[in-house]
């Protein structure tokens, strides 16, 4: 009796240990030989725009004030259900201006000029070629779109916010209560999200699908620009080849995606 | 031999239930933290990690440690630590329990732990940590039970648990290796952006680890009719001492490189963390109290008129565990990201419900140590009769 009880649990156990290893051993296992690819493909819909590698300038000439910026961040806030939070420690933000010795604070110069000195910089997820975020996300809720994109699913999402310890830009922010009763007037076209989750700028790919531009490019009054950064005949192109422009803190190596003309 | 754990003296059931009462004290600031989210703890944008994530790595450590006995009794036939490798073992078996707790505390998402593994991603540190150690944990049920299983009924351990024992003494060293690589890897965070840091999370380990262990020893010489033995005590205060002095040797060094190249992203961290910064410094006098353990506890251990009185070591084994613990446990994930990488300063302080919960998953931890060690002393009590 003794021994067939010890004999079933020996059994039980290296059971339940071979299921819960066998999704690990699949990552493995994953090779070219074993058939054709059944990943599956995603087919743009019809008049979506699309691109190689989506990148950004933003002309920061054509700002003279935080004021300047709000309506930028207000169409982000509402299309995308941002919540509003006294408690400064749970802020929510996808885009929000900082001053030039903090959005990039391997340029500070002790003596500036007075507009850049005093004006503040927009700064939102910068979209990353190699990012550190996506690196480090041990689910792959984070992760690398076809469009260059750094996308996110916030099912999948554990909330263990490595990804925010990896982004070197501050870019993505934790939902540390319940945000749904913090949302003013809520976009039934984009998704809510929940507690526990890390969320960030997306691009605004939702409206990208639907043959749109992003909600901060649209409101900015053509302080934005955005386009194909490998299109050499792209708006975005033509603005790099004729002006100079700065990155944030390129020597990480992350490859970020938006530009400012200073 | 689980029985052995459940018959127990009045002061041990006595001891239990207390553990039990902090631990429903904990659960039920747990079950609060679930339904609110974390926004209860003192975490923040800029602070994303905090309690929970630096007690995990500090525990990590404790975990690690167990080889400073294993390696001496198995790699080089050192027979006096055949007494207490069971001790090791089984507080290695406490502290990667509590571990694991800590990582499930802090999820903002727990009951999707398991995408870890419906999802493997081998390029995520993360994932290679869970495999870590929960694979530590295996090794040492399985080792430890058996070899005290084998002694219970005087015989000689399986001979399959042998390759075990020599594999779990690399695995200890890389479940602290990769604890550091979860920090050391990520741009933009100066003060973890140092290759040093897996070598000085092991030296604190080895520091903070036996230092307990002797702690627990004298303890048990007292309570129980098990001694754990002069030797045996007097070895793993020399480990200690050897683990402390190469944790302040690390330290030094960072700080050299740090002050002296001068770049600011690596040095703003050490300065908010010993000096403040921009008029803020929760953690200052913390810090240098850290240090101050730590000096006195080499002064301690260094002198073999001081190491020899354990009246004496046992203070040392105090200041070497409090030392290191505010070391890591406080000053090593805040001091990451004080400031952030927009250079911002905003500072982190635990709320009370989080120390609550932190306190509910050690009292966790002793309550499984306290098991395993009665079952582990009541075998050696039984087979010295």
């Amino acid at each position: 009796m003794e021994n067939s009880r010890r004999t079933f649990l020996k059994i039980a156990g290296i059971s339940a240990l071979g299921l819960s290893a066998k999704p690990v051993f699949n990552a493995f296992a994953v090779s070219e030989e074993h058939g054709e690819k059944k990943e599956a493909k995603l087919i743009p819909k019809q008049g979506a725009l699309t691109a190689k590698r989506w990148a950004m300038v933003i002309d920061t000439t054509k700002f003279k004030s935080a004021k300047d910026l709000e309506p930028m961040i207000e169409a982000c806030n509402k299309i995308h259900n941002i919540p509003v939070f006294e408690n400064k420690r749970h802020e929510i933000k996808w885009i929000w201006g900082e001053e030039f010795k903090h959005a990039f604070p391997d340029l500070e110069n002790e003596h500036m000029n007075d507009r850049i000195k005093s004006l503040p910089f927009l700064v939102l997820c910068n979209q990353c070629q190699d990012a550190p975020c996506v690196r480090a996300c041990p689910t792959k809720a984070t992760f690398k779109q076809e469009d260059g994109v750094v996308a996110m699913d916030f099912h999948r999402c554990i909330g263990c916010r490595f990804c925010m310890a990896a982004c070197p830009y501050g870019s993505r922010s934790f939902n540390f209560r319940d945000p749904r009763p913090f949302i003013k007037e809520t976009n039934k076209k984009f998704p809510t999200r929940m507690k526990g989750v890390v969320e960030k700028c997306n691009f605004c790919s939702e409206l990208l699908a639907e043959g749109k531009k992003p909600a901060c490019v649209e409101a900015s009054g053509g302080a934005l620009v955005f386009g194909d950064l490998d299109d050499p005949e792209s708006e975005v192109r033509k603005l790099l080849k004729s002006n100079y422009t700065i990155r944030r803190k390129t020597a990480l190596g992350t490859g970020p995606a938006i530009y400012y003309i200073v | 031999m689980l029985e052995l754990a459940l018959k127990g003296s009045k002061k041990y059931y006595g001891w239990m239930t207390a553990l039990l009462a902090v631990i429903g004290v904990g659960f039920g600031c747990y079950l609060w933290q679930l339904s609110f989210g974390l926004g209860i703890t003192g975490m923040s944008r800029d602070v994303s990690w905090g309690f929970y994530i630096a007690q995990f790595t500090f525990l990590v450590g404790v975990a690690a440690s167990a080889v400073m006995l294993v390696l001496p009794y198995y790699l080089h036939n050192y027979k006096a630590f055949g007494k207490i490798t069971i001790l090791g073992e089984f507080l290695a078996v406490s502290s990667v329990t509590m571990c694991l707790l800590f990582i499930i505390v802090d999820l903002g998402q727990p009951m999707r732990a398991l995408n870890v593994i419906l999802y493997p991603t081998p390029n995520s540190i993360l994932f290679w940590d869970m495999i870590v150690l929960n694979g530590y944990l295996f090794l040492n049920i399985v080792i430890g039970w058996q070899v005290l299983e084998a002694e219970r009924n005087s015989v000689a351990p399986p001979a399959w648990v042998k390759p075990l024992i020599y594999l779990s003494i690399p695995w200890a060293v890389s479940i602290h290796t990769v604890t550091a690589f979860l920090y050391c890897g990520l741009p933009g965070r100066g003060f973890w952006l140092t290759a040093i840091l897996a070598p000085r999370f092991l030296a604190s380990a080895f520091a903070a680890g036996p230092s307990f262990l002797i702690l627990l020893c004298l303890i048990i010489r007292k309570l129980t009719k098990f001694d754990p033995g002069k030797e045996q005590i007097q070895t793993l205060s020399k480990i200690v001492a050897y683990g402390i002095i190469m944790n302040v040797f690390f330290l030094l060094c960072e700080v050299f490189v740090v002050f002296y190249s001068k770049i600011p992203e690596h040095m703003d961290h050490m300065k908010y963390l010993f000096v403040g910064l921009h008029g803020h410094g929760v953690l200052v006098p913390w810090m240098w109290t850290s240090v101050g353990l730590m000096l006195i506890s080499i002064i301690l251990l260094v002198n073999p008129m001081t190491r020899k009185n354990e009246a004496v070591l046992a203070i040392a084994c105090l200041c070497v565990f409090f030392g290191t613990w505010i070391d890591k446990g406080l000053g090593m994930i805040a001091g990451g990201f004080v400031p952030s990488p927009l250079h911002h300063v905003n500072e982190y302080v635990p709320t009370i419900p989080e120390i609550v919960i932190t306190l509910g998953i050690y009292a966790t931890g002793f309550l499984v140590l306290t098991a395993l060690f009665k079952m582990a002393i009541s075998v050696k009590e039984e087979v010295s009769v």
